[in-house]
């Protein structure tokens, strides 16, 4: 350690460029707060699965299997039947995809292959917009549009029906489809396109052929993550599918119908009422957990493909 | 042949030629279907929003000033949608205030300080998955949790701590997304002439990446602003506060916000109550679409190329 000494007078010494205690503290304060941030997030988790799941045992243990396998779901009676809000799940989500997949995929093609670099920065920011549009109104846009004005004068359904709730999903979930899967037709590489183009292939071979196969795992994800986002969606079916006190097993979709989500928020509004009756408040848990677990897995699903994606370009 | 390829750009004259000068029906129609698909999606947008004007236009028309200004009442002509703003305002900065300092500190934490450690991973997973639970699950977590378990009951703390806990994985993505586009050598930069980690980030990071932190804050609290169901398993459907007392303590009483209000009116049968559910979408949908549509041309003006 003779350096130091050999030194000039009001040179740098290595102490010098060592940072102080007060600002090592700091750091290390600073550093903790921002952990404790990150580590909320898992406490989140945690509550959320504890809440769901101790209640949804808690449902499980007490209610009379019996009554789990009924001809509908009319909890103030004591009558769960777990067919029907998932009869009435399905049916929805799969008239949302029936209008969200083609029209979102279809969307996502034309941005990435046909339009414009002006249009194109026009119509992105519009389907963003789109997105942002709360479910209460396309709820209300069903009750007061959709249903009177396209199900009813062509059917002759009911107000309250499953078709019209179906068709307000697929226009809610079709902007999450059409960005999902234009992100990923927008990440196959620009040679694969000129290589297709090179052997004198049209724009609609290219597209078809070339950037849809290359860019499948995106667009599979795209429609999971949509299938996930219908089952999860809320206000539009307890709007407009009807059934608010409770339902009969049914597949029509002309008919009314109750889901998951909608036997949720019946329960909730209407639990001043039902309070200490039977299990309402514990099978609202089991109706959670259930919807949790289903989207869970779709998302996980989802996230492998995305990551496929990204780990093919 | 030299004569027809005339007017058209190289590519497509070369096109033309290829196919022995047959136009490309298959081709034209194909992308007409695409076209219509995206003007349909977008398109619906125009509709809904027309039709709601239609629908609203009694109250807007005849008084708009007194539909702002008024409480809910049972009594169309007198109801209005003060109470739903101020518990929506109310709301959304409760969530400002928890959600905005949270989620910039866990995305810091993630994308500066952690290293690719499993720990690390599994916080990424454990965000990703948060951000796609529904948010009736939100709602539910918030009636064990914030309504049951610590006592708070139906009121507007309630809602703006549920709210709060689903828009915070939603800004962690936004701001670790804002983050990793500042590039490495910004860092080194500070790091050479000897800056601490967070010294870096304060005056170096933060500041590169605050466009892209300050979309995805925004974008978020719209989000607070119109999400409902979580708000019905906290109670926010008939509470309406009265406006006795401070500010801090209709924290503790009960609330309703704009949307919980759009879904109560379009529950009455009467023409009336629509009218008056189609107006305040107008009010909802005009905040929404303003700020968002701010920030997204914000956004879009200010990314950055590195």
């Amino acid at each position: 350690m003779t350096a130091p000494s050999t030194m000039p007078q009001g040179s740098l010494t290595p102490t010098d460029l060592q940072i102080g205690a007060g600002r090592r503290r700091r750091e290390g304060t600073i550093r903790t707060l921002f952990l404790a941030a990150a580590a909320s997030s898992v406490v989140i988790s945690v509550a959320i699965i504890v809440t769901l799941a101790g209640n949804a045992l808690n449902f499980i243990v007490q209610v009379d299997p019996s009554a789990l396998f009924t001809d509908g779901w009319f909890p103030r009676r004591g009558l769960y039947d777990l067919a029907t809000p998932i009869a009435g799940t399905l049916v929805i989500s799969g008239i949302a995809m029936l209008v969200a997949a083609p029209l979102g995929i279809g969307a996502a093609i034309y941005l990435s292959e046909y339009a414009g670099r002006r249009s194109r920065k026009i119509l992105k920011p519009i389907i963003e917009l789109l997105a942002s549009i709360p479910s209460v109104v396309l709820g209300f846009f069903a009750l007061a549009f959709i249903s009177p004005n396209i199900v009813q004068a062509v059917f002759g359904a009911p107000l309250f029906n499953m078709l019209a709730a179906g068709l307000a999903v697929g226009i809610l979930i079709t902007p999450l489809v059409a960005s999902v899967a234009e992100d990923a037709m927008h990440a196959v590489p620009q040679y694969l396109r000129e290589a297709s183009y090179g052997l004198g292939a049209r724009r609609r071979s290219t597209s078809i052929r070339v950037v849809v196969p290359a860019a499948v795992s995106g667009i599979v994800a795209a429609l999971i993550l949509g299938v996930s986002r219908a089952i999860g969606e809320t206000m539009i079916v307890s709007m407009v599918a009807g059934a608010t006190g409770g339902s009969l097993f049914n597949l029509n979709p002309l008919d009314q119908g109750q889901t998951m989500t909608a036997a949720m928020t019946a329960l909730a509004i209407g639990s001043d009422q039902v309070r200490g009756a039977a299990l309402t408040f514990e099978s609202l848990y089991f109706l959670g957990f259930l919807l949790f677990l289903m989207t869970l897995g779709l998302n996980l699903v989802s996230d492998a493909f995305v990551r496929r994606v990204r780990r093919q370009y | 042949m030299a004569a027809r390829t005339e007017g058209l750009s190289a590519r497509d004259a070369v096109a033309l030629r290829l196919r022995g000068g047959s136009p490309d029906w298959a081709g034209w129609l194909l992308e007409a279907g695409l076209l219509l698909s995206l003007l349909v999606a977008v398109g619906i947008l125009f509709v809904l929003v027309g039709d709601t004007l239609v629908k609203a236009f009694p109250v807007l028309a005849e008084r708009p000033l007194d539909f702002l200004t008024s409480t809910v009442s049972a009594r169309a002509p007198r109801a209005g949608i003060l109470q739903a703003i101020i518990g929506s305002l109310t709301i959304t900065l409760i969530v400002a205030a928890l959600a905005i300092p949270i989620g910039i500190g866990a995305a810091v934490y993630l994308e500066e300080y952690a290293r690719d450690s499993r720990s690390s991973r599994l916080i990424r997973t454990n965000i990703r998955n948060l951000a796609g639970v529904p948010a009736i699950v939100y709602g539910l977590l918030g009636l064990a949790v914030f309504s049951t378990a610590l006592g708070l009951g139906s009121v507007l703390l309630a809602g703006g701590l549920t709210l709060a806990v689903l828009v915070l994985p939603i800004v962690v993505i936004t701001t670790s997304e804002a983050l990793t586009a500042v590039p490495e050598s910004i860092r080194e930069a500070a790091y050479g002439v000897g800056a601490t980690r967070w010294e870096t980030i304060r005056s170096h990071v933060l500041p590169y990446a605050a466009p892209g932190i300050f979309t995805g804050t925004i974008l978020s609290l719209g989000r607070a602003f119109g999400e409902t169901a979580p708000l019905l398993m906290v109670g926010a459907i008939a509470g309406t506060f009265s406006f006795v007392g401070a500010p801090w303590e209709q924290m503790f009483e009960g609330y309703t916000t704009l949307p919980t209000l759009v879904y109560h009116w379009a529950g009455y049968p009467q023409a009336e109550f629509r009218a008056l559910g189609a107006a305040a979408i107008i009010v909802l949908l005009g905040v929404i679409l303003v700020v968002n549509a701010t920030a997204i041309i914000l956004r879009n003006r200010y990314d950055r190329k590195w």
